[in-house]
């Protein structure tokens, strides 16, 4: 479990890490926290050419909070999101989807954005984003644009970035307050990948509900949105049957893979159970903040 | 002298070392102008090879040489048989390098040696193999099937033993019965997953003409002398050393894995220390693996629940060879029947290669997978007849007037099994005491009415341990006072060097602390077998006794001359000798080690050699038997499967205990290792035999997450059989794991009438054995 061969190089601005980029297009891998890359380099599953390792570049640690949105800089470590206060604050939903990421150890060194980058449908943050509607701030030789969540992964370990571009920053729209947020998973053990996860945001207005946001992890090729249960939801009084509707509206959207750990019959079950338990716990969130 | 150490909770003498990160493993022995090796492994689970090329491999600067099974000559051979049984028809070993086919993924075909690692993977990379990929055989259901591709077409067939072993007279037993029931029982395969994983290192003096192989391994001294006989070199020139072992657990021992073999060949050829260390994705498919069995079992039971027969025909999985014999399948035949009386019992195999790694005993050794079947049985007799599960076991226990007791069949050591002592049903009583077991189902009725479903589950189970041939130790009091103990076993975290420290320092009056235990290094110790089956402590540990019991009447002798005083007054303690009733009259140990070794002058006529020293060798008559039981409470989440640990109990009998923090550790390694056999750890293959879970990802170890908080309780039976009165532990832990989660989750899940026959499970397979239940609460 040795990488083979690579040439590396660790540039000290976004600008000589996208030069990099340009120059050995997707030869080049860029190397923030490291936790999915490496281990697939040991097993030579990977083999890039060039790393262009971004953990020199100065700029890119921060957390900072917009009036509508919370800015997550591409080196952000995830349990420095994670034990955040403005995370904690302005997207609670992030936070506890993050206590959920690998184990403490990982997320000591995995980024956000890099999560984000690997774009593993089974990984909580693309599922974060994709409820949120957040958007990454991307770098590449043609100068920075912003993709939304929605334009962002195609399917598995595979976005809409170009090989030449780099994730600079991740954009997570805050909670108003007295919304409510529910992360919920199903994982075989404390910090494994999901076999399936769920995100739900919930917002009521004059005892219905005004907003309903859910995306889920482990059921398809990229995080899932569940649009057809949050139509449903829309509009209506919460109730226990109401849930239900939702999560059999969901059963009816995903189409998860089977493997391993779990048949798909049985991750498209718990992404029903889960959806239904968010829901309730997001209520729940709901009426406390009342 | 009363005991004073034996039996208490001291910390550990290694633990020093070891929790400062100064522990000495095979990958921290770096030498002088070392190279290293790496091993290309066969991708395909059955192929012919028509060729491999390794011209460009050889190519790569820094390699040094690439090996093939053509280069290997005599030593090309297949590897020893180990452990032959008169119904093993067909012992099929592997080559250390494969030869004209592959019989697994993960079969060595070639060895690189480079000035790195590194170099040594590139190469791998560019040696090209002509394989032929054939149908694989990917389960023993497949292989026994007619027709089926065959994983060694020589023999003509894929079952390469049939094995009977019965007491009583089974047929008319079942015949009479008023009640017969059978099930179908799958136990899955599994790994021992070590934290360190197997690696060699080999200098070769070609002046001197010594080899030293670091071999992180359960058995050095047999592996010496197999490598010398291999190479032609006196057992003397070839020192194996097992320094601090990572963890072994039974996979460490097989004498021989190929790279023990070709790593020191290598050093051999090249002249230079060669060092190989299995990396995790190598040892998930290159160490033995375990625990396939599928058993088509029936018992026979009266109407008060009382067995009168039980019947098993099972399918064991050999994988692709079966160097290591029928230990498994036999321990797995002679563990079913517990710590019941069953008057009537026949026990028949069908040992079967199929297409993946091969399987040598880990941690259990069949005996799991005897237990699930006898536990399950008995669970299905309760719930058919409607008596308590607990109450059924209590009926069929044996006594404790009835040891030893006589079971009627041939142990995995060829001798009779014959318990020699225990106390069954006071284990059982205190386990259900301890679990509240009286009340129960006051307990579930009031979970079931908060809608949540909560079993219980209790198992029993009888564990042979500390078999022959034997073991042997050296004690040496050295001038300082200080104690060196050099034994044969190797030691893989079990904490020898404070048990075996304990028993050396109650005999000579001394603190562990001053006991230095050695073991693992064929040039401090050269007779002996391995750490294997529960033995260490059992038999090393009674020849420490026997030494130290030599080296103390020594002791006496030498102190009884130089005090002038009889031999019967002498008394040793902190570490002095002194005349019994005038303390004063004393001398150091130290003092007396350097008088029984003079520069000068003549040696009375009844001397008997210098200094405080002695050899002795232990060997048992026959296996020691330990039990116990394990009862656990168990959340199930019917939407999701997912299960909750509320309490896990065990009560565990090994005759005298030597320390107590040492045997609860054995026991709780083992019941986490248990666990990950019921729940979690399942290596999965696909249709054509390839290993799905070949990374902790996918191969998943319960972690201290999912472990509960183990109850552990003792009860203490000394065996009859050795000096100590000890019996072995170190499997206890694992073996009635998958039985007693099992009986809980189908408590939990009676309401939905699901039936459990096998291990592991998982929460997709719980959802599906929900459904198929059929029923709802």
């Amino acid at each position: 479990m040795k990488p083979a061969a690579f040439e590396y190089f660790a540039p000290r601005t976004v600008e000589q890490a996208v030069d990099l980029l340009a120059q050995h297009g997707d030869q080049a891998k860029v190397l923030a926290g490291g936790q999915s890359l490496v281990p697939l380099m040991n097993m030579r599953l990977a083999r890039p050419a060039v790393i262009v390792d971004i953990n020199r570049v100065d700029g890119l640690e921060y957390i900072v909070a917009a009036p509508a949105v919370l800015r997550i800089g591409a080196l952000t470590r995830q349990r420095a999101a994670e034990r955040s206060r403005l995370v904690a604050e302005r997207c609670p939903l992030l936070r506890d989807a993050l206590r959920l990421v690998g184990h403490v150890q990982i997320r000591n060194r995995g980024t956000v954005a890099g999560s984000i980058a690997h774009a593993d449908p089974a990984a909580e943050l693309t599922a974060v984003l994709t409820a949120l509607d957040g958007e990454v701030v991307a770098r590449g030789p043609g100068g920075t644009r912003v993709i939304a969540a929605s334009d962002l992964f195609v399917t598995y370990l595979t976005t809409s970035l170009d090989p030449r571009e780099i994730i600079t920053e991740v954009r997570f729209p805050a909670l108003p307050p007295g919304t409510g947020w529910s992360w919920m998973e199903i994982a075989r053990r404390h910090g494994d990948f999901a076999l399936a996860g769920v995100g739900v945001v919930l917002a009521l207005g004059g005892g219905v509900i005004t907003e309903a946001r859910i995306a889920l992890t482990g059921v398809g090729p990229t995080p899932v949105r569940a649009t057809s249960a949050e139509r449903l939801l829309t509009g209506r009084a919460p109730s226990e049957g109401l849930w239900a509707d939702a999560a059999e509206a969901v059963r009816a959207a995903v189409d998860p893979d089977g493997d391993i750990h779990a048949s798909a019959e049985y991750r498209r079950h718990v992404a029903g159970v889960l959806v239904q338990r968010a829901l309730c716990e997001a209520l729940t969130r709901v009426r406390e903040a009342a | 002298m009363g005991t004073r150490y034996v039996g208490a909770r001291i910390a550990r003498n290694e633990d020093p070392a070891l929790l400062r990160g100064r522990g000495l493993f095979v990958d921290d022995v770096r030498l002088p102008g070392m190279v290293h090796a790496a091993v290309l492994r066969s991708p395909h689970a059955r192929a012919r090879i028509h060729g491999v090329d390794t011209r460009r491999a050889r190519a790569v600067p820094g390699v040094l040489a690439v090996y093939t099974h053509a280069d290997l000559g005599r030593l090309g051979a297949p590897l020893p048989k180990l452990i032959p049984h008169p119904s093993l028809i067909h012992h099929k070993t592997q080559c250390p390098l494969a030869s004209d086919a592959v019989r697994y993924v993960g079969e060595p075909v070639a060895l690189v040696v480079a000035e790195s690692r590194y170099l040594a993977e590139d190469a791998c990379d560019l040696i090209e193999v002509a394989y032929e990929p054939l149908p694989a055989v990917a389960s023993v259901e497949e292989a026994v099937r007619p027709g089926s591709p065959l994983v060694h077409e020589d023999i003509g067939t894929n079952v390469c033993a049939r094995y009977t072993q019965q007491t009583g007279d089974v047929d008319d037993a079942f015949a009479r019965a008023p009640h017969r029931f059978r099930e179908r029982f799958v136990v899955d395969r599994g790994a021992a997953c070590p934290m360190e994983t197997r690696g060699v290192v080999a200098p070769w003096d070609a002046r001197t003409g010594l080899l030293e192989v670091w071999d992180s391994t359960q058995a050095p001294i047999p592996i010496r002398n197999g490598l010398a006989a291999m190479f032609g070199l006196l057992q003397h020139n070839v020192r194996v050393v097992a320094p601090d072992v990572g963890g072994g657990f039974g996979a460490k021992i097989m004498m021989f894995y190929p790279e023990e073999v070709l790593v020191p060949w290598a050093a051999m050829r090249l002249g230079r220390p060669v060092k190989w260390i299995e990396d995790r994705r190598e040892s998930m498919v290159a160490m033995n693996q375990e625990r396939e069995q599928i058993h088509d079992a029936e018992i026979a039971a009266d109407g008060d629940g009382r067995i009168l027969g039980v019947r098993t025909v099972f399918l064991y999985d050999s994988g692709a060879y079966i160097p290591y014999g029928l230990i498994v399948p036999i321990v797995a035949s002679t563990t079913l029947p517990g710590p019941y009386r069953v008057p009537s019992y026949r026990c028949e195999f069908a040992a079967v290669f199929t297409n993946k790694t091969t399987v040598s005993p880990y941690r259990g050794a069949g005996r799991p997978h005897g237990v699930f079947v006898m536990e399950r049985l008995l669970d299905r007799v309760a719930r058919e007849l409607g008596l308590d599960r607990a109450e059924v076991r209590r009926r069929n226990l044996i006594q404790p007037d009835q040891f030893p007791y006589d079971v009627g069949l041939i142990y995995q050591d060829n001798a009779p099994l014959r318990y020699d002592s225990g106390n069954y049903p006071l284990c059982l009583e205190r386990a259900l005491d301890l679990i509240d077991y009286a009340a129960w189902p006051a307990r579930k009725q009031a979970a079931r009415s908060e809608g949540r479903y909560v079993g219980c589950g209790v198992a029993c189970y009888v564990e042979g341990t500390g078999i022959g041939p034997y073991e042997g130790c050296r004690i040496t009091v050295e001038p300082s006072g200080k104690v060196v103990v050099a034994t044969g076993v190797g030691t893989q975290g079990q904490g020898h060097m404070t048990s075996l420290a304990q028993i050396a320092a109650d005999a000579l009056g001394v603190t562990p602390r001053d006991v230095s235990v050695h073991t693992g290094d064929t040039a401090l110790f050269n007779w002996g077998t391995g750490t294997f089956a529960s033995r260490a402590a059992t038999v090393a540990g009674n020849a420490v006794a026997l030494a130290a019991q030599a080296v103390r009447e020594r002791a006496r002798r030498v102190a009884a001359t130089l005090l002038e005083a009889p031999v019967e007054e002498i008394e040793l303690a902190g570490g002095k000798a002194s005349v019994r009733g005038v303390p004063a009259r004393a001398v150091s140990l130290g003092e007396l080690a350097v008088a029984a070794n003079p520069l000068r002058f003549a040696m009375p006529a009844d001397w008997d050699g210098p200094g405080l020293e002695a050899v002795r060798y232990f060997t048992p008559p026959q296996g020691a038997f330990s039990n116990g039981v394990h009862a656990c409470i168990v959340e199930v989440d019917p939407e999701t499967g997912m299960l909750s640990f509320h309490r896990y109990v065990v009560v565990h009998d090994c005759g005298r205990v030597i320390n107590p923090t040492i045997l609860e550790g054995q026991i709780h390694g083992g019941v986490a290792q248990g666990l990950g056999g019921a729940f979690w750890e399942k290596l999965a293959y696909d249709e054509q035999a390839q290993p799905l879970s070949t990374t902790f990802m996918d191969y998943l170890l319960p972690t201290a997450a999912e472990v509960p908080a183990l109850e552990v309780a003792h009860v203490e039976t000394p065996s009859p059989l050795n000096p100590l009165g000890i019996k072995g532990a170190g499997e206890a832990g694992v073996i009635p794991v998958a039985a007693a989660v099992a009986q809980a989750i189908e408590d939990a899940l009676e309401p939905f009438g699901a039936h459990i026959a096998e291990a592991p499970l998982s929460p997709s397979r719980l959802r599906q054995l929900i459904a198929e239940g059929r029923r709802t609460p």
